[in-house]
């Protein structure tokens, strides 16, 4: 594996100084920053061969239209998909889900029917069910936590009944970092024959993800988060749900033949990519996920064990920090808050440090309705991080409290 | 003192700083000062919407002059809203209106002390001369 010092230096923006302090990026479960081969992949894109991909009978055309569908492929075999035709486009997880939502309530719902989130999810991962619910008629059932963060996997199996239609759960929180038992919620749908929906924008970029071996029926992730370009996402879907679901949106190169009396679609994957995709951000993908492959998902996993462990142990020996999210099986993200100061004066003081963290309810407001708390300061770690920053980070709330106190 | 004289003055205390550090704890410093609402009116209607921090802020008219009180559960949005308070309270309703608040950009309170989206700071200025609007309608 490379050492630190490579790994850091495949990434130009880490060398950058925020108001005269060098960058300690700790907000990765919002964006990660881009190696130099992805900047590399996109420019080419532009400067050599981009064209519209599907559409035109020209060189370039041709060109990006097979890097296109190379990156799908590259897609499957990372997350290890049966077929190429499982894996769609899509803007990014936000419009995966939403693109579900739509097409499998058209399809499926009912009033009176049930979807299961849990009490984790990204409002990403409420918002469009609730929106197709009200469409629908259907009801949302909600997986509780406990204090550590964790899903009652009881309480699940309590929820699951003959109106479950749909379960749809985060492999990992954003706001706490907890990592799903997402095999056991799987395995328990499945026994009465409920697909179930994987939200992986938090977990794709942090070790193996293997859909077959999960049997998750839909997996969906954000390019923009495992160091690939912004404005490009997955969805995964066993071929059987996606080729009995009606698109999510209409236009070119989804359709087969169009009249004004009735249009029929495109095969699979094309049914569910309308309109000009973003091939260039797709593109980019493919080379992020070969820069991770590179790295290695063991070696990433470990190293990013390690830093999570070491800034547990530095923030928790901090007199007032209270660390949010304590399950054995997290993500390298932690959650905390200093006794008695808002954390927006915590965030916009390490700011000025050089730190960048996330402030606030991180899109999941029912985690912090659990702890009856406005919000948390967030650090995001990934693998480029060291534990020199987390001691930068740990000074950081030293000054804060003296500012504060 | 003019509104321009109190702007000044802001100014001047600010440029008496270079590091970021010193220029929040005057911030934080100023936030001490500020106008306490009555908790009575730490109620939604006088929540100012659009803060990661929560801000109230209550007007009053004599017929004349607007006073405001305000608070905020984060001490450097308490300055910010301190240092607004500082400008805008016991003017008239015209003046508040009218009033270019140059201070804002001159301290680096706009780029470097506030980013506006989390804080609010636009949103806070607006209430202020949206009050002013109101007061004065009513009194024309």
């Amino acid at each position: 594996m490379k050492d630190i010092a490579e790994i850091r230096a495949d990434f130009p923006i880490l060398k950058r100084k925020v108001y005269g302090k060098p960058l300690v990026y700790f907000d990765n479960g919002a964006t990660t920053q881009k190696p130099q081969c992805v900047i590399d992949t996109v420019d080419e894109v532009y400067e050599s061969y981009n064209g519209n991909i599907h559409r035109g009978v020209h060189f370039l055309s041709d060109m990006s239209s097979e890097a296109y569908e190379k990156a799908r492929e590259k897609v499957r075999s990372f997350i290890n998909a049966d077929k190429r035709e499982e894996i769609v486009f899509t803007s990014g997880t936000t419009g995966s889900i939403n693109g579900i939502a739509f097409s499998f309530g058209e399809q499926y719902i009912k009033p009176g029917d049930e979807i299961i989130l849990s009490q984790l999810e990204h409002h990403a991962n409420i918002v469009p069910w609730q929106m197709m619910c009200e469409r629908k008629g259907a009801v949302l059932r909600v997986i509780p936590i406990n204090d550590n963060g964790e899903i009652i996997l009881e309480e699940y199996y309590k929820l699951l009944s003959s109106k479950t239609r749909l379960v749809s759960v985060t492999q990992a929180s954003n706001a706490l970092g907890t990592i799903l038992p997402v095999k056991e919620i799987i395995a328990a749908a499945h026994h009465i024959n409920v697909p179930v929906l994987i939200d992986g924008a938090q977990g794709v970029q942090h070790g193996i993800v293997d859909v077959k071996a999960m049997d998750c029926d839909f997996y969906v992730f954000s390019g923009h988060k495992i160091y690939g370009p912004n404005g490009i996402g997955i969805l995964y879907g066993k071929e059987k749900w996606l080729s009995g679901l009606p698109p999510f949106q209409g236009g070119g190169d989804m359709v087969d033949k169009v009249t004004f009396e009735k249009t029929t679609y495109n095969e699979l994957p094309f049914k569910f990519e309308a309109g000009t995709m973003n091939y260039p951000a797709a593109i980019g993908l493919a080379s992020a996920l070969d820069y991770v492959s590179d790295i290695g998902r063991e070696n990433i996993a470990s190293r990013e064990k390690e830093l999570l462990s070491y800034a547990t142990s530095r923030l928790s020996a901090i007199e007032g920090v209270k660390i949010y999210g304590s399950s054995d099986m997290k993500i390298s993200t932690i959650s905390f808050h200093i006794k008695d100061i808002h954390q927006y004066d915590t965030g916009m003081i390490l700011d000025k440090m050089g730190i960048a963290v996330r402030t606030g309810t991180h899109c999941a407001q029912p985690v912090m309705d659990h702890y009856g708390i406005e919000g948390t300061v967030r650090a995001s770690l990934c693998f480029y991080n060291t534990k020199e920053e987390i001691d930068t980070l740990a000074e950081g709330i030293e000054k804060v409290k003296s500012m504060f106190a | 003192m003019t509104i321009s004289e109190v702007q000044d003055n802001i100014i001047e205390e600010f440029s008496l700083f270079d590091d970021w550090m010193d220029k929040y704890n005057l911030l934080i410093d100023i936030g001490k000062e500020l106008p306490v609402i009555d908790p009575k009116y730490k109620v939604k209607d006088f929540l100012i919407e659009g803060c990661q921090s929560k801000v109230w802020l209550y007007p009053e008219f004599d017929g004349k002059l607007i006073t405001f009180t305000a608070d905020s559960d984060a001490i450097i949005t308490r300055g910010i809203v301190a240092l607004l308070i500082k400008v805008l309270s016991n003017r008239s309703p015209q003046e508040i209106i009218s009033t270019d608040l140059y201070f804002i950009d001159k301290i680096g309170l706009r780029q470097n002390l506030s980013p506006t989206r989390s804080n609010g700071l636009l949103s806070m200025v607006r209430q202020m001369k949206l009050y002013a609007m109101a007061y004065n309608a009513k009194n024309s």
